[in-house]
């Protein structure tokens, strides 16, 4: 699904943050990317969402050369990747609904065909009660939960989480992370970024850890 | 559940909240009412300001050119309804054979409805700028002027008319006035294209500023534009959310504009038809005509009106678009 291969990346005329890193995250596939604050884990995320471009190497994003896609291509590349940001972004002037409802109203979806769509995601990640309030209002864990029913509404075949548990308590993170299960379950690819130990103890899955820009995968 | 006590039927709390009936919760709307890009982040004032200017100066041009356009047009006809023929003295020529004689000719010719010629009185006036008052025709060798009046949209063949006369009236020549509308429709026409340069340019400053609006709209949407960018939408769904918006103040800014230049016009043809008896309201009526704008010139005002709405909602789409495509290419 994706593939790197010996790629580096630099910022201006620095040293590489990222050297030499070459995997792949299969298709239904669980893993945690994890390393020291500051390793390049949420640089690597972005190369990932191809919101960056490397100073060297190959990415492939289902089977495409990243370089060779071309702008009015990206959306399509991009609606197939769920991604849950460690500030969340929510839009603060609409509603929890609309903030999840958002990924299907830019495929041009009518909100008749996903009401009861985003209703039920909602109920799922515990926001059934909150769905009509705007994001300043809910608390930090309500904004992570939403946040990733954003992400999930179009059922991703890959899902990006950078610090999903960073702003929530130990049962709310117990939780969180048992919803990223369902979901790769459920057929999708999961990529945590986490410095959390205590969160990746709680499942067994590959681990992607950086460390001074170079990658090593436990399997 | 056995050590509750039943209710006590006829106590009047119990009747009463038995009676009470629990209004029924108003639903919670799932929706805020707020389009994705909030009207209020689009600057909207200025904008506004500046396209009304815009569009009042582009219908003072428009005006301005009509007005021009429809005077010379005006002179135009005035003139090619009439041709002169002059006759100039000889010796040895029967000036009142020549006059009738040319009469004859011109009147040979379809389209030519009249014939007339100028008397000494006439004529002496004509002369008086030049040659004083009082003036003795008898004693000077003045030409004779004939004036051929032509029926509406006739074009007689003057080149055979001129032929005819130069043969059959010695010392003779024909005068179409071609000189005068040649001059008349060249001004004109320099006229158009300056209009019409001066519009283009004001229809460019509008672009420009609706060009830089849009950017500080989108900078100032910078987190709405990234959001949308990373849910998949595309140049085209996030251009229309910024669309929508700048129609909406291109048609407020076109639609003050086009009203302030209508209102003007109004005044000013009022102010002119009020003065026409004085020397300045003559002077500019025969420079001008009359400051009465006609129904097309209106007409064009409205399209000027709907065409800067339009430009403004265009190039703030195409502004988005651009720069969305820039934002979404990898290898930037």
């Amino acid at each position: 699904m994706i593939s790197f291969e010996n790629v580096g990346l630099r910022y201006g005329i620095g040293r590489e943050v990222l050297s030499d890193l070459s995997f792949q995250v299969a298709p239904n596939s669980f893993q945690f990317l994890t390393g020291p604050s500051g390793a390049g884990k949420t640089s690597l995320l972005r190369l990932m969402l191809l919101s960056l471009s490397p100073t060297r190497g190959l990415v492939k994003v289902f089977g495409k050369e990243a370089s060779t896609i071309r702008p009015q291509q990206m959306p399509i590349i991009r609606r197939k990747i769920g991604v849950v940001f460690q500030d969340f972004r929510l839009l603060d002037h609409l509603t929890t609904y609309e903030n999840v409802a958002l990924p299907l109203q830019v495929r041009g979806k009518m909100e008749l065909d996903y009401r009861q769509d985003v209703r039920d995601l909602l109920d799922w990640v515990g926001l059934g009660d909150r769905m009509h309030v705007h994001p300043p209002v809910l608390s930090g864990g309500e904004k992570q939960r939403a946040a990733i029913a954003r992400a999930l509404i179009d059922q991703p075949d890959v899902l990006l989480a950078d610090e999903p548990t960073g702003n929530v308590d130990p049962p709310l993170a117990r939780r969180i992370l048992r919803l990223f299960i369902e979901l790769h379950r459920s057929g999708t690819s999961v990529v945590i970024a986490t410095h959390d130990l205590s969160l990746m103890d709680q499942y067994d899955a590959r681990r992607l850890v950086l460390n001074s820009g170079r990658l090593q995968i436990y399997d | 559940m056995t050590n509750e006590s039943p209710p006590e039927v006829n106590s009047p709390k119990t009747s009463a909240k038995q009676k009470t009936v629990k209004p029924k919760r108003q639903p919670k709307p799932l929706r805020s009412g707020q389009s994705i890009v909030p009207r209020e982040t689009v600057a909207g004032t200025a904008l506004v300001f500046v396209i009304g200017i815009m569009t009042f100066l582009a219908c003072l041009t428009l005006g301005a050119v009509s007005m021009v356009n429809t005077s010379a047009a005006k002179w135009q006809n005035d003139i090619s309804r009439e041709v002169t023929i002059q006759i100039r003295p000889f010796d040895d020529l029967e000036m009142e054979k020549a006059i009738k004689d040319a009469s004859r000719i011109a009147l040979t010719f379809n389209g030519v409805s009249k014939v007339t010629a100028l008397n000494n009185v006439e004529t002496a006036r004509l002369l008086e700028p030049w040659l004083g008052a009082g003036l003795q025709l008898d004693e000077l060798p003045v030409p004779k002027l004939l004036t051929v009046t032509l029926a509406d949209g006739a074009k007689p063949d003057f080149a055979k008319m001129r032929e005819q006369l130069e043969i059959q009236v010695p010392g003779s020549t024909l005068d179409d006035h071609r000189t005068w509308v040649d001059r008349l429709t060249t001004m004109a026409l320099t006229m158009v294209a300056i209009g019409t340069t001066v519009f283009l340019l004001m229809m460019a400053a509008t672009v420009t500023t609706v060009i830089f609006a849009t950017r500080g709209a989108m900078a100032g949407n910078k987190d709405v534009v990234d959001v949308l960018h990373f849910v998949g939408a595309d140049s085209k769904f996030i251009s229309r959310q910024f669309q929508k918006h700048f129609l909406i103040l291109g048609l407020k800014g076109a639609a003050s504009g086009t009203l302030g230049a209508i209102i003007l016009f109004i005044i000013l043809g009022l102010w002119s038809s009020g003065s026409l008896a004085t020397p300045e309201g003559d002077q500019i009526s025969a420079l001008f005509g009359t400051f009465s704008l006609s129904w097309s010139g209106y007409f064009w005002m409205i399209i000027v009106l709907l065409l800067v709405a339009l430009l403004t909602a265009f190039t703030s789409s195409f502004t988005v678009q651009r720069q969305v495509n820039n934002l979404q290419n990898y290898r930037r």
